[in-house]
């Protein structure tokens, strides 16, 4: 039984975050494997899971996330080898700290050497990104600038819109990943959700096609460098 | 009325109309926006001189000011000026103001403008419906525009009587500042982007019947409006037959009528009028296409979605649903995962529209079966009636393909 757990979607979960898990049950599902998704609201303790989902918020219930998360076990599970998959402000939440609301600094949960701080510009578009020699389309929506800590590796390689910084988006470490491409990116890239689940399982996945994988082709065409877009990274500072 | 304009206002009205008579004799489009924005050039307090001396009702929210705005007017009674073309920026406010001068106004207002348009409108009722996320690429976060809400409406004499909604947290608290509120107990139920207290961040409690927050911000008890089962409005009891449908219009009814209210328009005169709507500007309508009869429902971000997929009925009507991406849209449909598709599990649904991969694949996430439809031709023909849910841009486009039937 996988045990997929949406942390805080009450706080966590504008822009159509709660897509992830849906799109992580049914394709696991396709497959036979048994799955569950539970959903750890505020004032719930953290549930035992091996799949943690985090989605985007808005400045204030992204803070008081991030203080509900703090004060729980979450750390914890995570050293524990939890696997976990953040998008935007769940990305940032993860870090040493980041700015919300103006210039205000708060602590984040500390578990990844990353910061962030407000760029003067809010990036809302299309986020292209090379991973893992593939490309990941989606849609981000935020205005964080971040950095990431020396030795730790991006999530890919910023091709379209702005990512972290332009250059790199998101961070990926054992048990940690992240992107700035706001839910539900599992939807668009079906190879991406299948990743992650044969990580959360330990085990590879049969192949599987759905009306997903037509859906990924038609954004790869519109948004690829090779169909004729230029790169449009801008800089942030 | 024109002893008050300005020879450069007088210009500029002249400038509006004629712009718009040209623009719809081209039929570049409905004729509104052009035309404001050059009057608006011509004299930039334009909308104040045409709206000095007018009795204005602003509507405003996420869901329901194009419908409200028409059951406004319609309560209202005679000739009402309007913009009924859905343009709900000053330019089409401009336009409305100018195609008909009698007194009686009511504009159907963009979330992001009320604050501009509330300072140069002084109306006598501002009706707020509700805040919910809704084009989050454009208009970013939902908190804010309450946020600005409460700063311009703190601003208002309390001869502007706000109506708003008591159980949209997000109205409660952008209203929570003005002078003299109307408070309407209306069913609310969406209340995703309202979870945490807009005063203070921390968790909101929601019952059936009230909600608060530990820092004290809660629903206002002094309710003058209350639309459980049945609607009373100050007091008076109405029995409401709407012919436009779902619960979500009688909310709309309910905040229309109280603003009737407000303005001395009789409440049982005002009920036959909006009872009697049928269609707002093409929505709700059923229109024939190749011989098929179809329901066009305008849906166009979640809370709206939901509220219409609860009036599919329950028999075999085929569902299309048609999606586009573009500006006035929204250019991310990451949306369609907050709507409640698993309610047309057991049915196929027929995926149209530039987006309709997004959606297809959305729909067979919550295990509904789908036909992408490539070309229209490849849609079904039969007797059976279709419901079509369609957002903005979609929704104009079927709009225009069909007729009347
Ligand atoms: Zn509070």
């Amino acid at each position: 039984m996988l045990r997929i757990a949406t942390l805080l979607p009450d706080l966590l979960g504008t822009y159509g975050d709660g897509g992830n898990a849906t799109v992580l049950v049914a394709r696991a599902r396709a497959r036979g494997i048994a799955c569950e998704v539970v959903e750890m609201r505020r004032n719930d303790a953290v549930p035992t899971a091996s799949l943690y989902l985090m989605g985007g918020g808005e400045d204030g219930p992204q803070r008081l996330a991030c203080e509900v998360l703090r004060a729980s076990n979450f750390g914890e599970r995570v050293r524990d080898g939890a696997q976990v998959f953040a998008v935007c402000a769940g990305l940032q939440i993860l870090g040493r700290h980041f700015s919300v609301e103006g210039d205000d600094e708060f602590e984040g949960l500390g578990l990844v050497d990353i910061a962030t701080r407000r760029g003067t510009t809010r990036s809302v578009g299309d986020l292209c990104a090379k991973v893992d020699g593939r490309l990941m389309v989606g849609f981000e929506n935020h205005g964080g600038v971040t950095t990431l800590g020396d030795g730790l590796v991006a999530f890919g390689d910023v091709v379209r819109g702005r990512g972290n910084d332009g250059v790199v988006d998101g961070f990926r470490t054992e048990s940690l990943w992240a992107t700035y491409a706001h839910g539900p990116v599992l939807a668009q890239n079906p190879w991406l959700a299948d990743k992650i689940l044969e990580s959360a399982l330990g085990e590879t996945l049969e192949p599987f096609t759905s009306v997903a994988d037509r859906l990924y082709e038609e954004r790869c065409r519109e948004l690829s460098p090779r169909s004729g877009f230029e790169d449009r990274r801008r800089d942030p500072h | 009325m024109s002893s008050g304009l300005s020879l450069r206002d007088r210009v500029a009205i002249a400038s509006v109309r004629g712009v718009n008579w040209v623009s719809r004799a081209l039929r570049r489009g409905a004729g509104t926006v052009a035309g404001g924005n050059i009057g608006l050039k011509i004299s930039p307090h334009l909308l104040v001189s045409l709206a000095r001396d007018r009795t204005i009702v602003l509507v405003s929210g996420t869901n329901g000011k194009t419908t409200t705005t028409a059951l406004v007017a319609a309560g209202w009674g005679g000739d009402v000026a309007s913009n009924t073309t859905g343009a709900n920026m000053p330019a089409g406010h401009v336009a409305a103001l100018a195609r008909n001068r009698t007194t009686r106004v009511v504009l159907e207002t963009d979330e992001a403008w009320l604050g501009e348009v509330v300072t140069a409108t002084d109306p006598a009722v501002v009706v707020l419906l509700n805040l919910s996320r809704d084009q989050l690429d454009r208009a970013n976060e939902v908190r804010r525009i309450a946020e600005r809400w409460r700063a311009a409406l703190a601003t208002l004499e309390p001869s502007t009587v706000v109506v708003a909604n008591a159980n949209d947290p997000l109205v409660v608290w952008a209203a929570g500042d003005a002078a003299n509120v109307r408070w309407c107990d209306v069913p609310t139920p969406w209340r995703a982007d309202a979870q945490s207290c807009p005063r203070c961040t921390l968790p909101i409690e929601f019952d059936d019947v009230r909600w608060h927050c530990s820092c004290g911000f809660a629903k206002p008890t002094d309710l003058t409006t209350s639309l459980r089962g049945h609607l009373i409005v100050a007091g008076r009891t109405l029995e409401l037959s709407l012919g436009v449908p779902g619960v979500f219009n009688e909310a709309n009814a309910a905040m229309a009528l109280s603003a009737l209210h407000e303005l001395g328009v009789d409440l049982g005169d005002a009920l036959t009028r909006v009872n009697a709507v049928s269609t707002v500007a093409g929505r709700f309508s059923v229109r024939a296409w190749r011989g098929r009869r179809v329901r066009l429902l305008l849906a166009k971000n979640p809370a709206g979605f939901d509220a219409l997929l609860s009036t599919l009925r329950a028999d075999n009507d085929d569902v299309w649903i048609a999606i586009n991406a573009r500006l006035a849209d929204g250019h991310d449909p990451s949306w369609l995962y907050d709507v409640a598709f698993e309610t047309l599990r057991g049915r196929t649904v027929w995926c149209l529209g530039e987006r309709r991969l997004d959606l297809a694949t959305r729909l067979d996430y919550a295990d509904v079966d789908v036909r992408v439809v490539d070309d229209l031709d490849d849609l079904p023909t039969s007797d059976d009636p279709v419901t079509l849910f369609a957002n903005y841009t979609a929704f104009s486009e079927w709009l225009e393909r069909s007729t009347p039937c």
